[in-house]
């Protein structure tokens, strides 16, 4: 299974292994991985599972939607290598991701 | 005080449902929502996004299922409180009592919690300095335009409140916009309009910049704004406006001594009752082993919490089941005529 591995604020590193085909944000909701609200349940509708991605993953992401780009103008403090982890899909390309949990999600 | 026999917090779909369900078997409801119109999510976040899981509905929008649902209650005349937040919960007796936010009382036998993911509040700046501002000249809606008439407003943001306040507040006002990218979530046509509008020099337009800070005493003088690439510049402002959405916040429910996890209301699944009698939990707020957040869950949910209702609302009386087609009760309830 692949490794996503979740950075929260606290500097903790909670390494888990995600079913293929879930989405990184249901990876977080599932192992209680605190800092990800998912609101809307994952329907690009709200911007609180955002996170924050390691820098060197940011090209092998699937690209973003529109709609994920107008919704991460909602997010708490947004920067370029921000993603909405519902918009995640985990795969075996995407074994090792690294993302970072930011301080607040709104 | 209003009197009635259940308090429905919350006008999503959910809690207009049960609405209708209470209305259907003879009890009175009023209706509390913190936003301006019913609708809960269907009309915040997506009242254009078609929904193609309402059953027997192939295909409709946030906003017609929202106008559908009010159309199926209209027969009631139930009341609504618009733009209120429920503060305060008391036992009276067998009763309870309802604080809002606007100081409305109400005086229920049951409370049905349909609130959704929380109450809608506007999503505010990372900025920690921005709270002193707040209210004084720093603002997340427009209550009145016309303290902005002659001065330097700097608006953040890129949906269509962001880009219409603009264009409107440029007719009277020196208007900066700032965003944090090239492309705008707002309608084309505004976007063209303020592309325009900056070309004019009516709009000054900074994309790929965000807040980094707010200079000022007891109201703001200037806002200095930072570039992707780390640049900072200081602009001068009298009033700055954010429009970042709305967030959900489970607010004062938190603190009724409900069975919450996760930010959800544990609930029975028989009648939807939470751990305290007579206040029941629906829709995207309840939880219980299985729950799916669907619309249609928060129907079924919906009807039988109402009948949960019943019994506290008429301990003496016995509701018998019957169904709307042959229902002379029913049916005389939502207004049909039978010659």
């Amino acid at each position: 299974m692949p490794k996503i591995t979740y950075r929260t604020q606290d500097g903790k590193i909670h390494m888990i292994d995600v079913q293929n085909g879930l989405t990184v944000m249901e990876g977080a909701i599932q192992n209680d991985i605190p800092g990800i609200d998912a609101d809307c349940g994952g329907g690009m509708s709200c911007a609180t599972c955002h996170v924050y991605v390691d820098e060197e993953w940011l090209d092998k992401l699937p690209v973003k939607e529109d709609g994920e780009e107008d919704m991460l103008d909602m997010a708490f403090e947004p920067k370029k290598n921000s993603r909405l982890s519902c918009q995640l899909i985990v795969s075996d390309t995407l074994d090792g991701l690294v993302v970072n949990i930011p301080s607040k999600q709104g | 005080m209003n009197k009635t026999d259940v308090l429905i917090i919350g006008a999503g779909p959910t809690g207009l449902f049960c609405a209708h369900q209470l209305g259907i078997i003879g009890l009175t409801c009023e209706i509390v929502d913190n936003l301006d119109k019913a609708g809960g999510q269907c009309i915040e976040l997506y009242p254009d996004k078609p929904i193609y899981d309402i059953p027997a509905i192939p295909q409709c929008t946030g906003e017609e299922l929202t106008n559908n649902l009010l159309k199926q209650i209209k027969p009631f005349n139930f009341n609504f409180h618009l733009n209120q937040r429920v503060e305060e919960l008391k036992k009276v007796n067998d009763r309870w009592h309802v604080k809002t936010n606007d100081n409305k009382e109400f005086d229920v036998s049951s409370i049905v919690i349909a609130g959704g993911v929380g109450s809608f509040e506007p999503r505010k700046f990372p900025v920690k300095e921005c709270e002193k501002f707040e209210g004084n000249s720093l603002f997340y809606s427009v209550k009145d335009k016309t303290i902005f008439k002659d001065k330097t407003i700097s608006i953040f943001g890129g949906g269509d409140s962001a880009l219409d306040w603009a264009i409107e507040l440029s007719n009277t006002s020196k208007v900066n916009l700032i965003h944090r990218r090239d492309g705008f979530s707002g309608m084309e046509a505004s976007v063209q309009k303020v592309k325009e509008l900056n070309d004019q020099g009516k709009i000054n337009l900074y994309t790929k910049y965000q807040l980094h800070s707010v200079v000022g005493e007891d109201k703001i003088n200037s806002v200095k704004i930072k570039h992707d690439e780390g640049e900072v510049k200081e602009i001068k402002s009298d009033y700055v406006l954010g429009f970042f959405g709305l967030i959900m916040q489970l607010g004062p429910i938190l603190d009724w001594g409900l069975n919450i996890d996760k930010k959800k209301v544990e609930v029975n699944t028989e009648n939807f009752e939470t751990n305290i009698n007579g206040i029941f939990a629906i829709g995207d707020i309840c939880s219980y082993p299985g729950k799916l957040k669907l619309i249609l869950s928060g129907f079924h949910e919906g009807a039988l919490a109402a009948r949960g209702c019943f019994k506290y609302a008429k301990p003496d009386e016995k509701l018998r089941f019957e169904f709307t087609t042959t229902s002379k009760a029913a049916q005389e309830r939502l207004g049909i005529k039978n010659d």
